[in-house]
């Protein structure tokens, strides 16, 4: 049965959702096939054409052959949400508090304290969805089926979330900072999107609250108006909407924590969120090394009579990359990519290869990516429940005429 | 009930158009479902895991959806949308 204050939170959640779908109605539907498992194009209020995975909450991925420039246009940039209701922010209205039971004087900002009583900075950072090529596991996993776009480089300005919380006069007993945004699910049943973060990252220089993105005030879909930035480590915690920042001397126990985005400690390497980990179990946490080419499809045919230029972008969680060696033969012999210009360990770096096929045929092309820690993407992905960190080395089949 | 009802009703009437176009299998068990799930999410999140989930997979989602994202569904319900996502969208 529903009660009283159930149904005016239902009313209130479906108004919220009804101002996001009627914009949603004018959204256009570009190469669908059909529905189902077909492609479908859908651009969403202030955004160009993306590829949607769903409509409601909102995920749409971006196509690979936007990656070709250096940084992510924000209209071409990936979303991802958890919960359906994302209220349009009024910055008359809006205020990010800063609190927990270990801060001693928590506050509030407005979005211009946030901006100006802090120093600004500025980073070239992925923001690199866990799930990314969940699509290409086999067996499958389930979860959303992300080809390779829940993913996007751009550059984020902000303020170091260290200097916003050492304003609140942080107690020794702080263990982890929460992290809360305004998008909620349409019952109010449903868990908010809450993570937290180990006190150690959030205290990383690195660590930001942008409002910026590319130049631009954040989109709306990608935030607006400040979002966390943790450069290096996947998009789960990179908060949008946020609203309510505590620091806490627990370790943080809602649903985003304790159940989802979680990996199995013994297959990725562990030690980064102790406080969030089980004997068995961990949070996912750093992106690890990977690669991408960015400028070739399965299956696609090309002229043998000139050269082919192979172009890609290759990541880690910020050892930053030390190397990409590409095969034109299946893994057979490798040879060394050049690495074009270098943003800053956290962004991607953009490579190229030019192959010049001596006789028309098939051929297997393959790239992967080391890292200055010297790790690299192994030729199968590692395996787990969820279908996080897809980071095997791609093959990809042209054929030369 | 009347109010579940008019809830019901209400949502149907935003979905987008984008959404009005999933269309799932014309099978006993598609109306609790189409009303019960779109209440959060659109029934793409249906589509997109076809033959990825066996029953058993669409056992445990469902009773996430319940125990972990607060769907009301009831008993009754909760195993007519088991056995309608099992049959029609079941690995």
């Amino acid at each position: 049965m529903v009660d009283r204050r159930h149904f005016i939170k239902n009313i209130a959640g479906g108004l919220a959702a009804l101002g996001g779908l009627s914009l949603l109605q004018r959204s256009d539907l570009a190469a669908a096939t059909g529905m189902g498992e077909s492609l479908v194009m859908d651009a969403l209020p202030g955004k160009e054409a993306l590829i949607k995975k769903t409509f409601r909450p909102p995920n749409y991925e971006t196509p690979v052959s936007v990656f070709d420039a250096p940084f992510t246009p924000n209209k071409l940039f990936f979303v991802r949400y958890h919960n359906a209701v994302i209220p349009e922010a009024k910055i008359s209205e809006w205020r990010l508090s800063i609190g927990g039971d270990a801060v001693h004087a928590p506050f509030e900002l407005t979005l211009e304290q946030l901006r100006k009583d802090f120093e600004q900075v500025e980073i070239a950072a992925l923001c690199l969805c866990s799930g990314n090529r969940r699509g290409l596991f086999e067996p499958p996993a389930p979860g959303l089926q992300w080809g390779s776009g829940a993913m996007g480089n751009a550059l984020w300005r902000g303020v170091r979330l260290k200097d916003v919380l050492a304003k609140g006069e942080i107690d020794p007993s702080a263990l982890e900072v929460s992290l809360a945004g305004a998008d909620s699910g349409v019952l109010p049943t449903t868990p908010n999107f809450v993570k937290s973060l180990p006190l150690t990252k959030a205290l990383d220089e690195n660590t930001l609250i942008a409002f910026e993105m590319n130049g631009e005030p954040l989109p709306h879909w990608n935030g607006y108006p400040a979002r966390l930035i943790v450069p290096g480590w996947t998009a789960t915690y990179w908060l949008k909407h946020l609203t309510a920042i505590n620091v806490i001397s627990k370790p943080f126990d809602g649903f985003w924590m304790k159940t989802a985005y979680r990996i199995p400690k013994d297959r990725f390497p562990s030690g980064q969120f102790s406080s969030q980990e089980t004997e068995t179990h961990m949070p996912i946490t750093e992106i690890i090394v990977n690669s991408l080419i960015t400028n070739l499809a399965d299956g696609q045919t090309l002229l043998h009579t000139q050269p082919i230029e192979i172009k890609g972008v290759a990541w880690d969680g910020g050892d930053g990359i030390a190397r990409v060696e590409v095969s034109t033969d299946g893994g057979n012999s490798w040879q060394q990519a050049k690495l074009k210009q270098d943003y800053g360990r956290f962004s991607w770096r953009q490579w190229q290869f030019v192959f010049e096929p001596q006789h028309p045929g098939q051929y297997r092309i393959m790239a992967r990516a080391t890292s200055h820690s010297g790790a690299t993407q192994p030729l199968e992905p590692i395996p787990n429940p969820s279908g996080y960190q897809h980071n095997a080395v791609q093959k990809i089949t042209v054929n030369v005429a | 009930m009347r109010i579940l009802i008019l809830l019901l009703s209400f949502f149907a009437a935003t979905a987008t158009a984008g959404e009005n176009q999933i269309f799932l299998k014309d099978r006993p068990g598609k109306t609790q479902v189409a009303t019960q799930c779109s209440i959060c999410h659109s029934l793409d999140y249906i589509t997109q895991h076809a033959a990825i989930l066996d029953r058993a997979g669409w056992k445990k989602t469902v009773g996430k959806m319940i125990n972990s994202m607060g769907a009301p569904i009831n008993d009754a319900d909760k195993q007519i949308i088991i056995d309608y996502l099992a049959q029609n969208y079941g690995k």
